[in-house]
């Protein structure tokens, strides 16, 4: 039950004390806020999820989505269209994280280090092209992709529902989501099955990249800009969010509904606090509180078999 | 004289079962004591109540007369019991010294670690043991019979009384478990007492001196093993007959499944040609390392082979990949079950259709009642003990996980089908169930190539046994010219002696 249900009980749990602490939590605006400020981490978070389901990490995404809203806006800024850009900053997204599967799989080197190598080289190349400095006044189109309303939806916020759909349904429903689950599991055991565990895994590492650069369309929208410096940090964020929602750094495990539960319990809580005026620089330490906290209690389910109210009064009592 | 241990009525529970019901034995000094059961009949927790790795429920445990307490390991270290783990537990990055003094570091003076004398003192005992490796030998360049070694310098070291020895000879070579049978032999002869669980018959007949049967968590009989045979202990330990205990049956052999001409790889398998019919139980005999599993690795596309052809049918196939084998009909079932063959964690029918999910979707998506459906389907025929097919397959017991991967790669409707080591560490009911299903097989026009370590099932099973040494298949033998000493003079051969 707890397995299950437990990052929506926390989420619940932690908007109402919000709510309670502060008459401004559950204004129109503040919830609005909390969406537009998800989607970003939220689309990111499904790309993580994907890979750390593989049983593998991916340190490039922040690095990605930097560079390829780099690119794009410099495209932008020469007169090219804009539908031209954003399909380029998906295109390189895709063959970024193509590229980390390629050195994960074909050059055999351990995901942490293949992407935490890339993450490197895709910032500094960011960097270079912008010589450090951020790219203002985009279009004023751009801006529909941050603060757009469809049907008095923010677009960005759409995107992320949408994209949590297809990926919950890939991941659950399709042969290509039951191969991940096993290949996570126990990859060479589903080798042996007959399944093209390297394909797979350079697709799922493609579609993480892809992703990366989707949110990176959704930053520029708000920001009507780029920055080489954007989403630093924002992998480490991604991979918080995944496990709070209950996926397994061993792979194997997660569910994408989960994890998007366990990026809005992070913005939910960073909100909250700002709206209470707790020092910013708090919040920082009370995500990794969170992140620490909820990885202990779910081993503790797993060991004790016990419920979550026991869980907590064990925690309380150490 | 006191018996060296006593075990009094000794009850234990797990949720939802009741592992030991009143079991009591007792030791002698220096004989060794055969524990004998199917998978289930509580040897093994009876044994870790011993070691202090579980507690019991009730009952008492006495040593040399004297009631004791075992709350944990430390308890059963101090009254000298020491249980040697079927997974050895031993850490592959030290070194034979530092594993032997792990926990109990000889130190100098300001807290440092006393190398010298450390492998000074290391050095004794395996030269006692007559094994020829070095105290600074890092254990992840041992083999599994030289670790268990290891294992037993260490409970030398502790000076253990007991030592449990839990399959000892599950994954060693013949000529290493002579080996090994010599130093228990030697053991008991200076008074230490072993405990021994073993599914072998034929082992435990020459090693043990009482046998003590158990099962589903009950004491069954205690028998001295000379005046017992093979038949008596299968009707105790599966508490029925279960007739004869390989019960093949030559069907006849149709076209050819499978021609393998000149196949090598890089390291383990040169220059081995064969062919397996329709019909055919091919059996493959052999020392551990002569190369066979790699060499069914390199038919199922597993590894990559260097040199030689594969024809399935008469036609000459590429095989690059498992994907590959499998399309052409070829399964592999693997002898690591836990770490080739299971996905830990996930449901039966998860488990049983991931070699065929061509057959259960559209258009990608998954047609999970098609595949509920011929899970149950396959639960019924293999007669799998679970209780439902969305059990945690990691839940059941070895045989039916066996069955679990067997049906997985009849799901994908194979014409050869590759059984590395298909029945270690099965019970024997579950065992002859997966021989008859062999039968089954071969009557339905199928090939099935037999890798086992376990001479006496390759030669009960097999139409024709090809035996490899050093790589390379040294000789076949027809069932009726083939028995044990044919066998091992062809899987010796390469060895000069």
């Amino acid at each position: 039950m707890f397995k299950k249900y437990g990052p929506l009980i926390i989420l619940l749990l932690l908007s109402i004390a919000m709510s309670i602490a502060s008459p401004f939590f559950l204004a129109k605006d503040n919830l609005i806020t909390i969406g537009i400020q998800t989607a970003v981490i939220g689309v990111l978070t499904i790309g993580e999820l994907l890979v750390i389901i593989t049983g593998g990490i991916d340190l490039a995404i922040g690095s990605t989505l930097a560079l390829s809203m780099v690119i794009s806006a410099t495209m932008m800024k020469v007169g090219i269209p804009i539908g031209l850009c954003v399909v380029v900053a998906l295109l390189l997204g895709a063959v970024f994280g193509y590229i980390n599967g390629f050195v994960v799989t074909t050059m055999k080197i351990p995901a942490f280090i293949a992407t935490l190598g890339m993450s490197g080289i895709l910032r500094g190349v960011a960097l270079m092209i912008t010589d450090g400095l951020p790219i203002s006044s985009l279009p004023d189109k751009v801006a529909w992709f941050g603060n757009g309303r469809v049907f008095s939806i923010p677009v960005p916020v759409l995107v992320l529902l949408i994209l949590a759909v297809i990926f919950q349904i890939v991941l659950s429903k399709t042969v290509f989501g039951r191969q991940i689950y096993a290949l996570g599991s126990n990859h060479e055991a589903t080798r042996l099955a007959g399944i093209p565990v390297n394909a797979r895994v350079r697709y799922i590492y493609m579609l993480s990249g892809l992703l990366a650069s989707i949110a990176g369309i959704l930053l520029m929208g708000r920001l009507t800009g780029a920055q080489p410096t954007a989403a630093i940090g924002y992998e480490s964020n991604a991979i918080a969010a995944s496990v709070i929602g209950g996926a397994s750094m061993l792979g194997g495990i997660g569910t994408v509904w989960g994890a998007i539960v366990g990026a809005f319990i992070m913005n939910v809580l960073t909100n909250g606090l700002t709206l209470l005026h707790v020092n910013t620089f708090f919040q920082q330490s009370a995500i990794g509180f969170i992140l620490i906290m909820a990885v202990y209690i779910d081993i503790m389910q797993r060991t004790n078999n016990v419920n979550l109210l026991k869980s907590i009064k064990k925690l309380i009592r150490r | 004289m006191v018996d060296k241990i006593q075990m009094t009525d000794i009850s234990k529970s797990f949720p939802g079962v009741k592992a030991l019901d009143n079991v009591s034995l007792s030791l002698r000094s220096g004989e060794v004591m055969i524990l004998l059961g199917e998978n289930g009949a509580g040897k093994s927790t009876l044994m870790k109540i011993l070691a202090g790795v579980y507690q019991a429920d009730s009952g008492e445990i006495f040593y040399k007369g004297k009631k004791i307490e075992i709350q944990n390991t430390h308890d059963a270290e101090r009254c000298g019991i020491y249980m040697i783990y079927q997974e050895l537990n031993l850490v592959p990055d030290l070194s034979v010294s530092e594993n032997l003094f792990l926990g109990r570091e000889l130190k100098k003076r300001g807290g440092f670690v006393d190398f010298k004398e450390m492998n000074r003192r290391t050095r004794e005992i395996l030269k006692e043991l007559n094994v020829h490796i070095e105290p600074t030998d890092l254990v992840r360049n041992l083999s599994v019979a030289q670790c268990q070694m290891v294992e037993i310098s260490r409970a030398l070291l502790v000076k253990a009384e007991v030592i449990i020895m839990d399959e000892p000879t599950a994954a060693i070579t013949n000529q290493e478990t002579e080996e090994l049978f010599k130093q228990i032999h030697r053991l008991t002869k200076e008074g230490v007492s072993i405990l021994y669980i073993s599914h072998r018959l034929q082992e435990v007949m020459e090693i043990g001196d009482r046998i003590f049967v158990m099962r589903d968590g009950m004491y069954i009989d205690t028998v001295e093993a000379r005046s017992t045979d093979q038949d008596e202990l299968i009707r105790m330990m599966v508490g029925r007959e279960i007739g004869d205990l390989y019960p093949k049956e030559t069907v006849k052999q149709g076209e050819e499944i499978l021609r393998v001409e000149g196949i090598g790889s890089a390291d383990a398998v040169s220059d081995v040609s064969f062919s397996v019919h329709a019909g055919e139980i091919l059996g493959f005999a052999g020392l551990m390392g002569a190369g066979r599993t790699e060499l069914m690795r390199l038919i199922a596309g597993a590894d990559k082979k260097t040199s030689g052809e594969i024809y399935i049918k008469g036609n000459k196939v590429s095989i690059h990949s498992p994907k590959d084998s499998i399309k052409h009909k070829i399964a592999f079932i693997t002898e690591d079950r836990k770490l080739t063959g299971i996905i830990a964690g996930m449901p039966i029918y998860l488990n049983v259709t991931l070699s065929s999910l061509g057959k259960f979707h559209k258009f990608g998506f998954l047609d999970t009642v098609k595949e509920k459906r011929d899970t149950e389907k396959y639960v019924k025929e293999l007669n799998i003990k679970t209780p439902g097919i969305n059990t945690d397959i990691a839940t059941l017991s070895g045989g039916n996980q066996q069955k679990v991967i067997l049906a997985r790669w009849l799901s994908t409707e194979a014409d050869l089908i590759i059984m590395d080591e298909p029945t270690r560490g099965i019970d024997v009911g579950a065992k002859r169930e997966i021989y008859m299903l062999m039968n089954e097989l071969v009557k339905n026009g199928k090939a099935v190539i037999l890798i086992s370590s376990d001479l006496p099932e390759v030669l009960g099973m097999s139409d024709k046994i090809a035996v490899m040494a050093g790589g390379k298949i040294t000789g076949t033998l027809m069932r009726d010219e083939a028995d044990q000493v044919a066998v091992m003079r062809l899987a010796t051969k390469d060895i000069v002696l």
